[in-house]
């Protein structure tokens, strides 16, 4: 919680209240945000182009992992005849690998996207940082 | 016979119907009817997207798909379950914090114009009938094959039961009867693999293709549906019933399309790289514009709990289509007569009783796989039935108002009167076809839409009316053409039959030069808009 701003005081009992009336007091940033000010402007540019950059980096890795298979199969066909455990390898890449392949490239995107956001929410509460 | 069909049957709509009922104690509210009142946990939410989501076409469609053309079919499942990666990468978490509930709501928040609404909510119906008419003829085809009944009362039933429950229970009802149907969908598939599985190792493992041909497994009686020549030399008749033993080889018939051999295991030349990307482009980014995905989103209290709750479908999804690649490949040992037939959609329905014998345990498992079968039109009905009514309810019946309970339920009638009388109606569309063109269209007209809205400002109103007119129109033509039209050859077949390749990046450039060209139109709130949509819900005052 941001109580830098407040002179060393004696021990207290934290009230709701209390503590609402100093976050308000340390809150530049949302202000920015609710009046649109340059400042509020561009930092939401900024969590929108993190977070597009982070979506289209991975949909990027996706087109690579799955979309160039079609055209690798097509540009050699010996890859089709290859074997892993008993079964053809695109039976094995498409019906069984490519789930859990989604499911993974999924749970890195939430876990770097929500980072994006805590980041945005520090830099709003703290701006002077 | 199967003499367990009929009980499991009825057990699967009484079940759906106490659900519903049990809900609907809770669903006092309007709020509570259209959004459960956002109190539905993720797991729980989740497992109602994936029951929704995993319809007739993924059910009993993609089994049937690889039993008869193999590999190169494979990208169905994927892209069913990749659609929801793009859905969590570009729309879920921002989608939610725009407090949209159907996408109409949205194009209201993002570019405040009344001619966008009116055009996205002409969309939404669109794609809902279309998605809806195979559902309701997937059921009847269902109930015919297997008691011998009429198809038209087949999906009479299912849509009696679905309109009943969405007019009385809502969205708070059908969010538990969903999660109930992901988890009977689920269970309906594999358990019996695994019988099918333990089958298969005790005959010595037969193999899928082996190098002399396909045989049968067992003695078979098939009888011959149309006019046709065996092998291309012995001709047959349509009516004549022919015999075969253990052993014999499989004639290929000339009547149905199907693959053999190596063209079946191995990816080949037979589909196009044209047809195979376009696939992929409609299945991958049509997930996003189904209405009845979107409508679940709101139901998720706020942006990243919404994705959370994206992941887990994603897995569940992932999960669920592990299983009807096995049952296209098993059945390629065990029901090749399906191949003469050409009725393979039926091959997950046939295939227990099929490899294991029609004792107990084949007849238990046979019933068991068909209430799964009932249970997914049931679940991608009621969803459809539920976000359509919800869109007649808020913009076609009383625009700008609040309405009561009984509107929405008049809504309810409105919506699925469409698509039962066009069920009754026309019964000879491909299902998986039109599912497939379903996405295509949602592809081409929703997710420019969403995507473009969500991540970029300067997209006006006049923008995307015209990418939704260019991608989404050229798309719904292409659909027109391939449903009702004559049948086409050589490469205008592929552009139309398989339209997203080249619709989808038209509905985007259109999008985009267009917003450009009337950029004074921007709508002088986005700034606002964006941080409504992008900023997380603990920053608001």
């Amino acid at each position: 919680m941001a109580v830098d701003e407040s002179p060393p005081r004696p021990r207290v009992r934290v009230v709701l209240a209390d503590a609402a009336a100093r976050r308000v007091a340390a809150d530049h940033g949302s202000a920015d945000l609710a009046e649109q000010t340059p400042v509020g402007e561009a930092l939401v540019k900024g969590l929108v182009r993190a977070q597009l950059a982070l979506a289209l980096r991975l949909a990027l890795v996706v087109a690579a992992g799955l979309g160039t298979l079609p055209l690798l199969f097509a540009v050699a066909p010996a890859v089709g005849e290859v074997k892993v455990f008993g079964m053809h390898l695109p039976w094995v890449l498409l019906g069984l690998l490519s789930f859990p392949f989604l499911v993974l490239v999924g749970a890195a995107y939430v876990r770097w996207a929500e980072r994006n956001e805590q980041d945005f929410a520090a830099l709003i509460r703290r701006p002077e940082k | 016979m199967n003499p367990y069909l009929a009980p499991g049957l009825i057990l699967v709509v009484l079940l759906t119907v106490a659900i519903g009922a049990y809900g609907l104690r809770f669903a006092r509210t309007t709020s509570d009817f259209l959004v459960a009142s956002r109190s539905v946990s993720p797991s729980w939410n989740a497992a109602a997207i994936s029951g929704e989501y995993l319809s007739a076409a993924s059910f009993l469609g993609v089994a049937g798909l690889v039993l008869r053309y193999g590999v190169d079919v494979l990208w169905y499942p994927v892209g069913f379950a990749a659609g929801y990666l793009a859905l969590l990468l570009f729309v879920a978490a921002p989608l939610r914090r725009s407090g949209a509930f159907t996408l109409p709501d949205f194009c209201e928040v993002r570019l405040r114009s009344t001619a966008l609404r009116r055009l996205a909510t002409a969309f939404v119906l669109f794609i809902g009938c279309l998605y809806m008419l195979p559902q309701l003829q997937g059921a009847g085809l269902t109930f015919a094959t297997l008691t011998g009944g009429s198809y038209a009362w087949g999906a009479l039933v299912v849509a009696v039961v679905v309109t009943a429950n969405v007019a009385f229970g809502g969205m708070r009802a059908i969010t538990f009867v969903q999660a109930f149907q992901y988890w009977l969908k689920l269970t309906a598939l594999a358990v019996p693999m695994i019988f099918l599985i333990l089958q298969w190792q005790s005959d010595g493992r037969p193999q899928v293709t082996p190098p002399a041909g396909a045989v049968f497994h067992a003695a078979t009686t098939v009888v011959v549906e149309q006019d046709a020549v065996l092998d291309g030399t012995r001709r047959v008749e349509a009516g004549e019933t022919l015999r075969f033993e253990a052993g014999d080889p499989v004639p290929q018939v000339s009547t149905v399309d199907a693959e053999f051999g190596a063209d079946w295991l191995l990816p080949d030349g037979e589909t196009s790289l044209f047809a195979t990307y376009s696939l992929i482009l409609a299945t991958f980014l049509g997930t996003m514009g189904l209405p009845h995905v979107l409508v679940r989103f709101y139901t998720n209290p706020d942006g990243a709990s919404a994705r959370r709750t994206t992941l887990v479908v994603l897995a569940m999804v992932g999960l669920f289509y592990l299983l009807p690649t096995m049952y296209g490949v098993l059945g390629r040992i065990y029901t090749p007569q399906l191949l003469m037939t050409g009725s393979s959609d039926a091959v997950v329905l046939l295939l227990p009783e099929a490899a294991l014998g029609d004792g107990h345990l084949g007849r238990l498992l046979g019933a068991l796989v068909t209430a799964g079968a009932l249970a997914a039109f049931l679940s991608t009905s009621s969803g459809l039935l539920t976000s359509v009514a919800g869109v007649i309810f808020t913009d076609v019946l009383r625009p700008g108002r609040n309405g009561s309970i009984r509107d929405f339920r008049v809504a309810t009638l409105l919506a699925a009167s469409v698509p039962t009388l066009l069920a009754l109606y026309v019964s000879d569309m491909d299902v998986s076809r039109v599912v497939g063109l379903a996405f295509a269209v949602a592809a081409s007209s929703f997710c420019p839409l969403l995507v473009l809205g969500i991540w970029w400002r300067r997209l006006t109103d006049v923008g995307a009316i015209a990418g939704l007119v260019a991608g989404g129109g050229a798309a719904m033509a292409a659909v027109l053409v391939t449903v009702l039209g004559p049948p086409l050859t050589g490469w205008v077949a592929e552009v139309v039959n398989q339209p997203a390749a080249w619709t989808v990046p038209l509905a985007f450039l259109v999008m985009v030069g267009v917003s450009l060209l009337s950029g004074r139109r921007v709508p002088p709130d986005v700034g606002a808009t964006m941080l409504r949509l992008h900023a997380p819900e603990s920053l608001r005052g």
